[in-house]
């Protein structure tokens, strides 16, 4: 092999990698509130936006790096989970008609976000600057953008933390027990509307995060959350629903499948390729990669 | 007592036939625009220039004596909103004229509207639309020339073959979108003409992270010419990725929509330096365009409020030009017969912000304008920088031009 398809492959590699990252970090959320407690959270992509231009206050006035910023104040992000979960419960979960009008809840707080957003930030397209932003480092013919690097290094640190947190504490473990059987839950007395309601708030807390990363790849405006709604419940599906390491690995998969595609086939195939690819692993293992 | 009835009655009757100039309807124009959504930042930043506008020609007493009023709807930058809008416009606003918003994928769908009533509809920066409709009471205010596809990438392609050696490959690449596909069918037709070999050539979703493994796939087929037709997020990551990939085109650029924009000027700042772009105005040709620093001064304080491009160098201008045809036609008229304001705009010029426009055949601008650029010599990402000449090489048209391309890409960047 001549040593420029080589140098495209491990780029492709790399890139596919790092842009799966990405893809990790803005559906971990969605694999908390749709995989685990099944909660349709079509408003996920919006929250991410939100925390994108949180991530640009406090650069653009305060100076502070966008992504150890919104990791600091993920904990209200956290709270507004909280608050919302209480409210699409007593509206919505407690009566029975979380499915279809839940649905259409999390749509209004989409546009309301959105909407919210046009009216403090305007239009235009908003960008932060970091010290990385242009920084790239290359090992031999490898290229490791900082702008991707940083976040991917930042969103498997986070993805693994809530693995190891849902996996080795009480309370993850409560968790995942809600995912499966939360009428059992509930007959050995535990409050699974606690345990809900916090778990849908650590999904919040991780999109102020998603949206820190999505703010230091690409500039944003208020509306472009919409464009990974497909994405996220992709990943999400394509890994199992609830399965944290799924949502890591089918993340990979389809950043891998996205920069392999755009390499060597046409980017415009990208799409077709990663659906494709959930097509088929839905054919082959309905509940997904690491579905039970 | 009779007399007084009889001079009562003559009184009242005056005052009745004067009542309606004295309430005479403001006169409706009716748009959609892209307040939201992706292009909004453009949308808004027009609205603001027609305001501008609306509010000189009703201090100069409205038109054919009446107030001018706008009737608007937002778009959402979603083309499926459109038909809709134009049809509420007429049938239940009943506005009296109608203009496009901004961009090519809002004034598409609006055309067999336009062409069922009958209407004369003036464009706001679409790419060539009228090439499909041969529509005669459509008029672009966006100068891209009588062959538009062929004038938007004509500077490019123009500045690329007069260089020494003749470049001999070049990539294609831009999104799946309706302008980026029209801006790529004018730069296949140049290829066409020129004789490149075109070693790439492919489109990508709209909606795409990393466009790393796009142009390392150009790098790969070592073009001597990249030519992009992109929207302002893919063009800041296409810029972002050919200086991460380090791109070793001696040309690199196009019909890149955003780098004209502040906020990508200020995000991207030192990445600009090399590419070769577009601009419909630059401070370095100021001389050229001697109305329009008074206008940017009076849009420039009200973009700053409404957190809207605040440089404005780009499209709103041309939104106040637009209005400033409509208006001229209009008056020359003295009526709003449709056909007659049409037939008005097809053999007459117009003296506007941007300066003397006259229409073609096909209602785009008899002779193209749009200019090549090419950055340079920027260090920071301070907006006043940009507000000030000496970071634009204007290299096409000829009447504009102030400097040759300098070549390769990379090496400007050092």
């Amino acid at each position: 092999m001549s040593e420029i398809p080589t140098a495209l492959i491990l780029n492709a590699i790399i890139a596919g990698l790092l842009l799966g990252g990405f893809y990790a970090a803005v559906s971990v959320g969605v694999s908390i509130s749709f995989g685990m407690l099944d909660v349709v959270n079509i408003a996920h992509p919006a929250f991410i936006i939100l925390g994108s231009y949180i991530a640009y206050i406090v650069n653009d006035r305060f100076g502070f790096d966008p992504i150890a910023a919104c990791v600091l104040l993920s904990p209200l992000f956290f709270v507004l989970g909280l608050a919302i979960y209480r409210v699409y419960y007593l509206c919505f979960e407690k009566r029975g008609q979380e499915s279809l009008r839940g649905l259409a809840f999390f749509f209004g707080i989409l546009f309301i976000t959105e909407v919210a957003l046009v009216l403090v930030f305007g239009v235009d397209y908003r960008a932060v600057r970091t010290g990385y932003s242009d920084t790239t480092w290359r090992l031999g013919p490898v290229d490791f953008p900082l702008r991707l690097v940083v976040p991917f290094a930042v969103s498997v640190t986070m993805v693994a933390s809530i693995e190891m947190f849902l996996t080795r504490t009480f309370f993850g473990r409560a968790v995942l027990a809600v995912a499966q059987d939360a009428l059992a839950l509930r007959l050995m007395g535990v409050d699974t509307l606690r345990v809900k309601e916090r778990a849908f708030a650590l999904s919040i807390a991780t999109a102020a995060v998603a949206g820190s990363f999505l703010i230091v790849i690409q500039p944003v405006q208020p509306a472009i959350g919409r464009e990974y709604i497909g994405l996220v419940f992709a990943v999400c599906v394509l890994g199992g629903m609830g399965s944290i390491r799924g949502t890591l690995a089918a993340a990979f998969i389809l950043g891998l499948a996205e920069s392999f595609t755009a390499t060597f086939a046409g980017p415009s195939w990208a799409p077709a390729v990663s659906f494709g690819l959930l097509l088929a692993t839905l054919a082959l293992r309905p509940s997904g990669l690491f579905g039970r | 007592m009779k007399r007084l009835a009889i001079w009562f009655a003559g009184a009242l009757l005056a005052l009745c036939a004067a009542l309606p100039s004295a309430a005479q309807q403001p006169l409706k124009i009716g748009f959609g625009m892209s307040l939201t959504g992706p292009l909004a930042g453009n949308g808004k930043a027009a609205l603001i220039a027609m305001e501008i506008w609306r509010e000189d020609v009703n201090a100069r007493g409205g038109i054919l004596g009446r107030k001018v009023e706008f009737v608007y709807y937002d778009d959402q930058t979603n083309p499926s909103t459109v038909p809709s809008i134009y049809n509420k416009l007429l049938d239940v606003d009943k506005v009296d004229l109608v203009v496009s918003g901004y961009g090519t994928n809002v004034i598409a769908p609006a055309m067999p509207i336009m062409m069922q009533r009958q209407m004369t509809f003036m464009g706001l920066f679409g790419l060539n639309v009228n090439s499909k409709f041969d529509y005669d009471r459509y008029f672009q205010i966006m100068p891209a020339g009588p062959e538009p596809a062929i004038g938007w990438t004509q500077g490019y392609f123009d500045t690329a073959m007069a260089l020494n050696p003749k470049p001999a490959t070049i990539a294609l690449v831009g999104a799946d979108a309706e302008y980026p596909a029209l801006c790529l069918a004018g730069a296949r037709e140049q290829v066409k003409r020129t004789g490149l070999k075109v070693v790439y050539d492919k489109t990508y979703p709209p909606n795409t992270v990393d466009y790393s493994p796009i142009v390392r796939a150009i790098q790969a087929n070592n073009p001597d010419l990249v030519y992009v037709c992109s929207y302002p997020p893919d063009s800041a990551g296409i810029i972002r990725a050919a200086n991460e990939v380090g791109l070793k085109a001696r040309m690199f650029g196009g019909g890149m929509v955003g780098t004209q924009f502040a906020a990508l000027k200020t995000q991207l700042g030192p990445l600009l330096n090399g590419l070769v772009s577009y601009e419909s105005y630059a401070p370095d040709v100021a001389d050229k365009f001697p109305s329009v620093a008074p206008f940017l001064e009076k849009y420039q304080a009200r973009a700053a409020k409404e957190g809207v491009d605040p440089l404005g160098f780009y499209l709103p201008p041309y939104a106040y030009a637009m209005m400033e045809v409509l208006e001229h036609a209009i008056k020359g008229v003295g009526s709003l017969d449709q056909a007659k304001i049409a037939d008005y705009i097809h053999k007459n010029e117009f003296v506007t912000y941007v300066g003397k426009v006259r229409f073609a055949k096909n209602g785009e601008w008899s002779v193209p304008r749009m200019m090549t650029v090419q950055y340079h010599g920027i260090t920071g990402n301070d907006l006043d920088a940009w507000k000030k000449p000496g970071h634009v090489t204007v290299l096409a048209p000829a009447a504009y031009k102030t400097g040759n391309v300098a070549t390769p890409f990379q090496d400007n960047r050092k």
